[in-house]
C-alpha cells in the first residue's frame, strides 16, 4: 500500500471520534467482522488507529477505499461544509431520460479526466437516490491533494446538486460542466441559497416540509404557548394578553409548530427606478435604475423571522413601516406554501421597502 | 382616546398596583418576579403594558406607580415611551411616575445618550432611576427599591407621601444650562 495512501486513511481515522469511530467503520465495510473484533477499542486513540491502519495495509487498501472513508465521514459531518445549491435545466423540447448510474459515473469521471490528468473521483450512493462524488483535484504536473476535495451530492431524480464550497473557485465552471453533461441536463445555474445544513436546503428546494413536522402538532394551542408562561404568578397580568395571543396564533399557522429549515444566508438583487407625483425628488428624476443588493445572513433566518415581534397594531394607522406592518406582509408571503417562491417575494417586498425608505431620507 | 388617572378608581383594601411599561418583554416579566419575591406588608400586584393607551378593560385596579422602562440600547424603546407618555393625565406626574433606564452598563450598545433620557424625565418632573434589568443582583435591589416606592404611592406607609417621596428624591442639580 502506498505511504501516501496509509498516511491519508491515518489522518481521516484521527479525525473520528471515538464514539463514532465503530459506526463508521462499519459503513465503510472495508474491514471484514473478524478483523474489527481484534482490535481493542478500550485503548488510547492512538494505538487503536495504528492498528486499523496495519489492518488496512494487510488487506491492500487502495486510494479509492480510502476516499470513500472520507465520503463517509463527511456524510456524517455534514455542518462541517458550507453547502451552494444548483439547478440544472434541460433545453427546449428535450425529453427526460431515464437515469443510469453507470453511465452517469463513467462519463463524470471522463470528463474531468480528460480536462485535468491528476483528479481523483469516488463516488457512493445513498438510498434517496443521491449521489454523493468526491473530487480531488490535482494539476498536470502535481497529484491529487486529498486534504482538499469538493464534494458534491447529486439527488438522480431532481435537477438540483449540492456542492461543497472549498476551493470551488477555479474549478467551478468544469464542475458544473461535468455534472451537467454527466447528467444529459443543458445549463446549471447557481441558486441563491447557502447553507451548513443540507436537510434544511433539501427541505426548502424540494419543498419536503412534512420532515420537519414532529408528533407535538396535535396538541391544542392553548398547551403550547411559546412566549406566556402559565405557571406564571397569577398576581402578575399582561395588559396586552389579547395581543400577544393573537400574535402566536398567527405566528402558528403560518410557521406551523415544526423547526424552519435552518436557512443561513440569502441575497437577493433589486433594480429599480421611481416616479413621483408632486413633488420633484431627487430620485424620481434619476436615469439610471436604482441598484440594491440585500443579503440576509442569520444563524437560522426563519426563525429569526418568526420571531419578529409586530408592534402594536394601532400604530399602523400611522402609515409608517413599522415591525407590525413588516410582519404581516411576511406573515401573508410565507402563509402561502411555495417556500421558495414567497421567500424570494417577500425579500423583493423587503428591497421595496428599503428603496421607500430611501424616498423618506431623501 | 383613554388616559390614565391617578384617583379615578377606588383603592381596595391593602393593595398596591405597579404599572410597567416597556417594549421589552422578558425584562419586564424578570423585574415582575423579583418584585413579587420581596417580602411586604401589602398585596402586590403588578401590571405589564407594552404602550400605553392600555386595551379597556373594567376590572383594572387603581393604579399606585407607573414606571416606563427605557432601554438605552434600543430608539424604539424610547419612542414608545414618549409616544405612551401622552396617555397618561398630568396629575400623575405628581410623585406616581417613574423613569428606568436599562442597559446602561453595556456602553457600546447604546443607542441612546444618557442625557436624553435624563432631560426626558427632567420635563416630566419625575424621578429617574438606572438599572441593568438584566444583572440578577441589580435587578433584585431595584425591586426593592421599586416596592418600597409603590408602598408609599399607595399610601400603605403612614408618613409619607408620593409628593414627600419625590420631593426627596428630586436630585439638587439638574441638566446643566449647556445641555438644555
Amino acid at each position: 500500500m502506498d505511504e501516501t495512501v496509509a498516511e491519508f486513511i491515518k489522518r481521516t481515522i484521527l479525525k473520528i471520534t471515538m464514539n463514532e469511530l465503530i459506526t463508521i467503520l462499519k459503513a465503510w465495510d472495508f474491514l471484514s467482522e473478524s478483523q474489527l473484533q481484534t482490535i481493542n477499542f478500550r485503548q488510547r486513540k492512538e494505538s487503536v488507529v495504528q492498528h486499523l491502519v496495519r489492518l488496512c495495509e494487510e488487506k491492500h487498501a487502495s486510494l479509492n477505499d480510502a476516499a470513500l472513508l472520507d465520503i463517509i465521514y463527511t456524510q456524517f459531518h455534514q455542518q462541517q461544509k458550507v453547502w451552494d445549491v444548483f439547478q440544472m435545466s434541460k433545453g427546449p423540447g428535450e425529453d427526460v431520460d431515464l437515469f443510469d448510474i453507470k453511465q452517469f459515473k463513467n462519463s463524470f469521471k471522463k470528463i474531468l479526466q480528460r480536462a485535468l490528468k491528476n483528479v481523483t473521483v469516488s463516488f457512493r450512493e445513498t438510498k434517496e437516490n443521491a449521489v454523493w462524488i468526491r473530487i480531488a483535484w490535482g494539476t498536470q504536473y502535481t497529484k491529487p491533494n486529498q486534504y482538499k476535495p469538493t464534494y458534491v451530492v447529486y439527488y438522480s431524480q431532481t435537477p438540483y446538486a449540492f456542492m461543497s464550497s472549498s476551493r470551488l473557485r477555479r474549478h467551478a465552471p468544469l464542475l458544473g460542466q461535468a455534472l451537467t453533461v454527466a447528467s444529459k441536463h443543458h445549463q446549471i445555474v447557481k441558486m441563491d441559497l447557502r447553507s451548513r445544513y443540507l436537510d434544511s436546503l433539501k427541505a426548502i428546494v424540494f419543498k419536503q416540509y412534512q420532515t420537519f413536522e414532529t408528533h407535538n402538532s396535535t396538541t391544542p394551542l392553548q398547551e403550547r404557548n411559546l412566549g406566556l408562561d402559565i405557571n406564571m404568578d397569577s398576581r402578575i397580568i399582561h395588559e396586552n394578553i389579547v395581543e400577544k395571543e393573537r400574535v402566536q396564533q398567527i405566528t402558528q399557522e403560518t410557521f406551523g409548530d415544526y423547526p424552519q429549515p435552518q436557512l443561513e444566508f440569502a441575497q437577493y438583487k433589486l433594480e429599480t427606478k421611481f416616479k413621483s407625483d408632486l413633488n420633484r425628488s431627487i430620485l424620481a428624476e434619476r436615469e439610471e435604475p436604482l441598484r440594491c443588493l440585500i443579503k440576509f445572513s442569520s444563524p437560522h433566518l426563519l426563525e429569526a423571522l418568526k420571531s419578529l415581534a409586530p408592534a402594536d397594531p394601532q400604530k399602523e394607522a400611522k402609515g409608517n413601516y413599522t415591525h407590525s406592518k413588516l410582519f404581516r406582509r411576511i406573515m401573508k408571503l410565507v402563509h402561502s406554501k411555495d417556500r421558495v417562491e414567497s421567500i424570494v417575494l417577500l425579500l423583493q417586498e423587503l428591497a421595496y421597502l428599503v428603496s421607500q425608505l430611501y424616498k423618506i431620507i431623501f | 382616546m383613554s388616559v390614565l388617572r391617578p384617583l379615578d378608581k377606588l383603592p381596595s383594601l391593602n393593595t398596591a398596583t405597579i404599572l410597567l411599561v416597556g417594549t421589552e418583554d422578558a425584562l419586564l416579566q424578570q423585574l415582575a418576579d423579583s418584585m413579587l419575591k420581596e417580602d411586604c406588608a401589602s398585596e402586590l400586584k403588578v401590571h405589564l403594558a407594552k404602550s400605553l393607551p392600555l386595551p379597556s378593560s373594567v376590572n383594572r385596579p387603581r393604579i399606585d406607580l407607573i414606571v416606563f422602562v427605557v432601554n438605552l440600547h434600543s430608539k424604539y424603546s424610547l419612542q414608545n415611551t414618549e409616544e405612551s407618555l401622552h396617555h397618561v393625565d398630568a396629575s400623575f406626574f405628581l410623585g406616581k411616575v417613574c423613569f428606568l433606564a436599562t442597559g446602561a452598563g453595556r456602553e457600546s450598545h447604546c443607542s441612546i445618550h444618557r442625557h436624553t433620557v435624563v432631560r426626558l424625565a427632567h420635563s416630566y418632573q419625575s424621578p429617574l432611576l438606572y438599572c441593568d434589568l438584566e444583572v440578577e443582583g441589580f435587578r433584585a435591589t431595584m425591586a426593592q427599591r421599586l416596592v418600597r416606592m409603590l408602598q408609599i404611592c399607595a399610601g400603605h406607609v403612614p408618613g409619607v407621601s408620593a409628593l414627600n417621596l419625590l420631593s426627596l428624591l428630586r436630585s439638587s442639580e439638574g441638566p446643566s444650562l449647556e445641555d438644555m
